[in-house]
């Protein structure tokens, strides 16, 4: 069980009293609490006394009067401000002076208790407060331990794993509907388009597959002397049909078998999605040229095309999760938005870099460089 | 006359079949692919009827779109569509009242919505 600190400055003992009856055994518990959570209320008479109490305690919830003997309560909710403490201050104010407690609510007051209050409106409200601080806390823990990254992706994988399903539902529907009559031809080009978008959420899927794969991270990496050259070859050839279908025209510069140790997976990894981007994404008629150069550790790989380009802004996004650059021209390629950030992350596992040139209309220039892991 | 309805969305595949659903309504639509497009459009042309995605260039394009639309045309309804729902943990508190001022949208439906339930609440929202 957790136990929250709840202090309450006000001058008069018998409020201080009833409110510490009222909150000893209440107990609040939420859905998705483990453990109920109690209280323990702290009491001061006076600003300064109460002041000196939360720099000692640091409690979780301050019930405040304004009318206080030496500082005004307002002036105990500044100093909280101030010192950027995470304590919820409630004023507690009698109905007289309702328009102070407005005014100390837009200063950062989370809420307002009018006196007289009854039992039920004070545990109202600390419940209220709990709930509010809990969540506040688990969504904190959660950035920190990454998990609200890994949920966030998980968000995005979703909807891009729902849109091809709702389009090729919506195509299905339309031609079970007959809703062409006996137009066979626009029955067809519906059919297309389901295949296509049937073919990327393959694509997502293998994606993801590969994300996964990296990140288990180091221990399934298996490091053995590679020949670039062959792998290139190797992603050069599957691409190569796709390559024929666009007019587009791949050549391999570089004639050295240029050896490194490395895992042949992820440099053909790293390679397929690089050219079959430089193909995508170019102009009927264009190339694709790759060279590989090795200079003691270093390997650097290039693949230039003479596609459409990238503006600066859209330089600085690719290589983010499920980012897709959306354009007149670029509508109908398919893609899942994870290339790219899949080949950020197995560069950066050899300590490598990605520079991008990039001219729009004229072509984009991929320049990966790789350490050779030692040992 | 016919009413006019705007259709937003990125994906040209449910932008296809929107645009088939409401035409079958008997309206007249107005498609656009992006942020971008929508806002040229809505310069020169005042729809009857907005239907708009959510996420397009931006995650929030759809809520950008509603609040421009709704000051140029305070008369026109609008419609968020959206394919993020609960499910996937990604809410939009729409009707938290903060969000639900500026957003300014009418309505928000899911994307999977029946051409029925959507007829029924493009009626409803131009009063027919």
């Amino acid at each position: 069980m957790a136990t929250y600190k709840i202090l309450i400055i006000d001058d008069e003992p018998g409020i201080r009293e009833g409110t510490k009856r009222i909150l000893q055994n209440f107990k609040v518990d939420y859905p998705f609490m483990d453990e109920q959570i109690d209280f323990q209320v702290l009491e001061a008479g006076t600003g300064k006394s109460g002041i000196e109490i939360i720099d000692s305690e640091l409690p979780e919830i301050l019930l405040l009067d304004n009318k206080l003997p030496d500082i005004q309560g307002v002036e105990v909710l500044e100093y909280v401000k101030n010192k950027h403490y995470d304590i919820v201050v409630v004023m507690i104010t009698s109905y007289a002076s309702l328009e102070l407690a407005v005014k100390a609510t837009r200063d950062g007051a989370f809420d307002f208790i009018p006196k007289p209050f009854t039992p039920q409106e004070i545990r109202a409200s600390v419940e209220n407060i709990t709930k509010q601080i809990f969540l506040k806390r688990m969504t904190q823990s959660l950035n920190n331990t990454g998990k609200q990254i890994r949920f966030q992706f998980l968000s995005v994988l979703s909807h891009e794993l729902k849109a091809p399903l709702n389009a090729i539902d919506g195509y299905l529907k339309m031609i079970k509907e007959r809703q062409f009559g006996n137009n066979i031809d626009a029955y067809d080009e519906m059919l297309d388009r389901s295949m296509e978008r049937i073919k990327g959420m393959r694509q997502l899927i293998l994606d993801l597959l590969d994300l996964t794969k990296i990140e288990t991270g180091k221990p399934t990496q298996k490091l053995e002397k590679v020949n670039i050259r062959k792998i290139v070859q190797m992603s050069v050839d599957t691409i190569r049909p796709y390559a024929i279908q666009k007019d587009v025209d791949i050549y391999v510069n570089s004639r050295e078998a240029c050896e490194m140790k490395a895992d042949p997976g992820e440099i053909e990894i790293i390679m397929n999605n690089l050219i079959s981007n430089a193909v995508k994404y170019n102009k009927v008629g264009g190339r694709v040229d790759i060279f590989i150069e090795k200079k003691e550790s270093l390997l650097r790989l290039t693949v230039s095309d003479t596609g459409i380009g990238l503006n600066k802004e859209d330089k600085e996004k690719i290589f983010e999760d499920f980012v897709r650059i959306k354009s007149f021209q670029t509508r109908e390629v398919t893609g899942s938005g994870l290339g790219l950030s899949i080949v950020k992350k197995i560069v950066d596992m050899y300590q490598g870099s990605i520079d991008v040139q990039s001219e729009p209309g004229s072509g984009t220039s991929f320049i990966i460089t790789l350490l050779e892991p030692e040992a | 006359m016919k009413k006019k309805i705007l259709i937003v969305d990125d994906d040209m595949d449910y932008l296809f079949q929107m645009r088939m659903k409401v035409e079958q309504m008997g309206f007249e639509t107005i498609t656009a692919e992006s942020q971008a497009e929508t806002e040229k459009i809505i310069m020169e042309i005042k729809p009857d009827l907005c239907i708009l995605d959510l996420m397009m260039e931006s995650d929030d394009s759809g809520f950008i779109l509603s609040y421009k639309i709704k000051r140029k045309y305070p008369d026109v309804p609008v419609i968020i569509a959206t394919g993020v729902t609960a499910e996937t943990g990604m809410t939009f508190d729409v009707h938290a009242e903060e969000n639900a001022r500026w957003i300014n949208a009418d309505l928000f439906l899911d994307k999977g919505i029946r051409a029925d339930q959507l007829h029924r609440e493009i009626k409803k929202l131009l009063k027919l």
